[in-house]
């Protein structure tokens, strides 16, 4: 027993990277099911927050994330657009990092195409500005003073969807999709804090926990939290797509990861008797 | 004058834009405003600045044919292209079917995406080789970890219907806990830099090590 546990040690990396990838993309291919997503309270939160929006309204969509981190944050972009359009709400988006605006454009021909909405008569997509909080801070001013023209270089003027925003007063809700900063604190400490909007979050699963104290004094009012978050919202908006097809491979490999914690443990026990008896 | 004039700039712009945070008065909002506007633009400048200073670098060191100098040239031309399809593209390079989408989407999401789901690899051979328990604090930390995974994951109410909400405890209560006071210290940080700053005390973005 004791040679078998210790030749464990010499375990070929390459043979945990072979069996994590079986997980993860065998479920992806296939399609089996294991487990039905069960919404929480924090994404019903989220729900609860948007469908409270008056139709007609206009909503602020801060996507702050690029590629990186596009198996998280990019399927609560798109529920969260879908979720909007699905209930005629006018939406108004912005990105705080260089790479987000294409992703926004993405979601902005899906889910449109699906709800036939119109760009800058229904969404507009204003694109990124450098400047990180300031920018933030600078909107609380003037939104038009802050993004001029939207990210085709259509003055703002001649956009809609504009017609009638100045600054934070006009907006319902506040939706921050976000991978990191400048992302959904600085939301919260320039915005929230400041002008008491309503928002909402959706943000990676390793940045979650640091979000969890502004969900408690109410400053969020719904959270998403990594792509098990956006399948729960996926669940309730009734579409169920990219993260609900996720969260199969994604149990699994967790179910791995404990595994080799406990396979690791168990491999250097014959090492630590040893060092005991010595 | 030299060591003056940027502590005095300093402390005359630090204090105003803290009074124009709390002060809505259209007196203050306005300067408020104006310096906002200043700084987004200063911070686009940092951008090119930021490009300049990667180039220069990595150009040096492909010519002094430092350690690892062919993955520098492979940087150098992957920002020398984007930049020269983008331009030459002129206003037209953010719609589609345009050569910087392309780049954008077949090379740009595609390589981003790829180190972030390196991550699953790397943290089950790390859980394999590193993850040893051998004192309570680290049992601890192992429960922990093992009621998180398998309760923030749909199989994780099928194996117990326990799970999930065990892991909506250590999340809402224990982990919380910690995290508000990590955010209220590092708040008085930040303040008590703030200060030091506005104040004159520390000054160390200054051209001396503000001794």
């Amino acid at each position: 027993m004791s040679f078998s546990l210790s030749s464990l040690r010499r375990l070929d990396r390459r043979w945990i990277f072979l069996t994590v990838g079986l997980l993860v993309v065998v479920p992806l291919v296939t399609g089996f099911h294991i487990a039905p997503v069960l919404p929480g309270s924090r994404a019903k939160g989220f729900y609860d927050a948007v469908e409270h929006v008056p139709p007609g309204s206009t909503v602020l969509l801060a996507g702050d994330y690029d590629p990186g981190t596009i198996a998280e944050n990019y399927p609560m972009h798109l529920a969260a657009v879908r979720h909007l359009m699905s209930r005629n709400i006018k939406i108004i988006a912005v990105e705080l990092y260089p790479g987000g605006p294409p992703l926004a454009d993405r979601v902005f021909h899906i889910a449109g195409e699906e709800f036939h909405k119109r760009e800058r008569i229904d969404y507009v997509n204003l694109g990124f500005k450098s400047g990180n909080e300031v920018v933030m801070s600078q909107m609380g001013s003037s939104i038009p003073v802050t993004f001029p023209a939207d990210r085709s270089g259509v003055p703002v003027g001649q956009i809609p969807v504009m017609k009638g925003i100045e600054n934070f007063g006009q907006i319902a809700l506040l939706v921050s999709i976000s991978a990191g900063y400048p992302g959904t604190k600085e939301w919260v400490q320039q915005v929230v804090s400041r002008y008491h909007l309503p928002m909402v979050a959706g943000v990676t699963a390793v940045s979650a926990p640091e979000y969890y104290p502004y969900l408690q004094a109410g400053q969020l009012q719904g959270l998403l939290g990594g792509m098990a978050g956006a399948a729960e919202y996926e669940v309730l908006v009734g579409h169920p797509a990219l993260a609900t097809r996720g969260m199969d491979a994604q149990s699994l490999a967790h179910i791995f990861i404990a595994f080799m914690i406990l396979l690791g443990n168990l491999a250097a026990l014959p090492q630590r008797s040893s060092a005991g008896r010595k | 004058m030299k060591r003056e004039v940027p502590l005095l700039i300093s402390m005359a712009a630090g204090l105003f834009v803290l009074i124009g945070f709390f002060v809505p008065h259209p007196a203050i909002r306005t300067g408020y405003d104006k310096i906002q506007q200043w700084v987004i633009i200063v911070v686009a400048f940092t951008y090119v600045l930021g490009m300049a200073n990667v180039l220069r670098l990595n150009v040096e060191q492909i010519r002094r044919r430092s350690r690892d100098w062919p993955y520098k040239v492979a940087l150098v031309a992957g920002i020398v292209a984007t930049m020269a399809v983008g331009f030459s593209e002129g206003t037209r390079y953010l719609d589609d079917n345009t050569g910087f989408s392309w780049i954008y989407n077949n090379m740009y999401s595609a390589m981003s995406s790829t180190m972030f789901s390196l991550l699953a690899f790397f943290i089950a051979s790390a859980a394999f080789r590193a993850f040893r328990v051998r004192t309570v604090e680290a049992l601890l930390l192992a429960v922990a970890a093992f009621i998180l995974m398998l309760g923030r994951v749909p199989i994780g109410a099928l194996i117990h219907p326990v799970l999930p909400q065990a892991a909506d405890w250590l999340m809402e209560i224990p982990q919380n806990a910690a995290k508000r006071g990590i955010l209220m210290g590092a708040a008085l940080g930040v303040m008590a830099t703030g200060f030091r700053i506005i104040l004159g005390i520390e000054r160390t973005y200054g051209s001396d090590s503000g001794a």
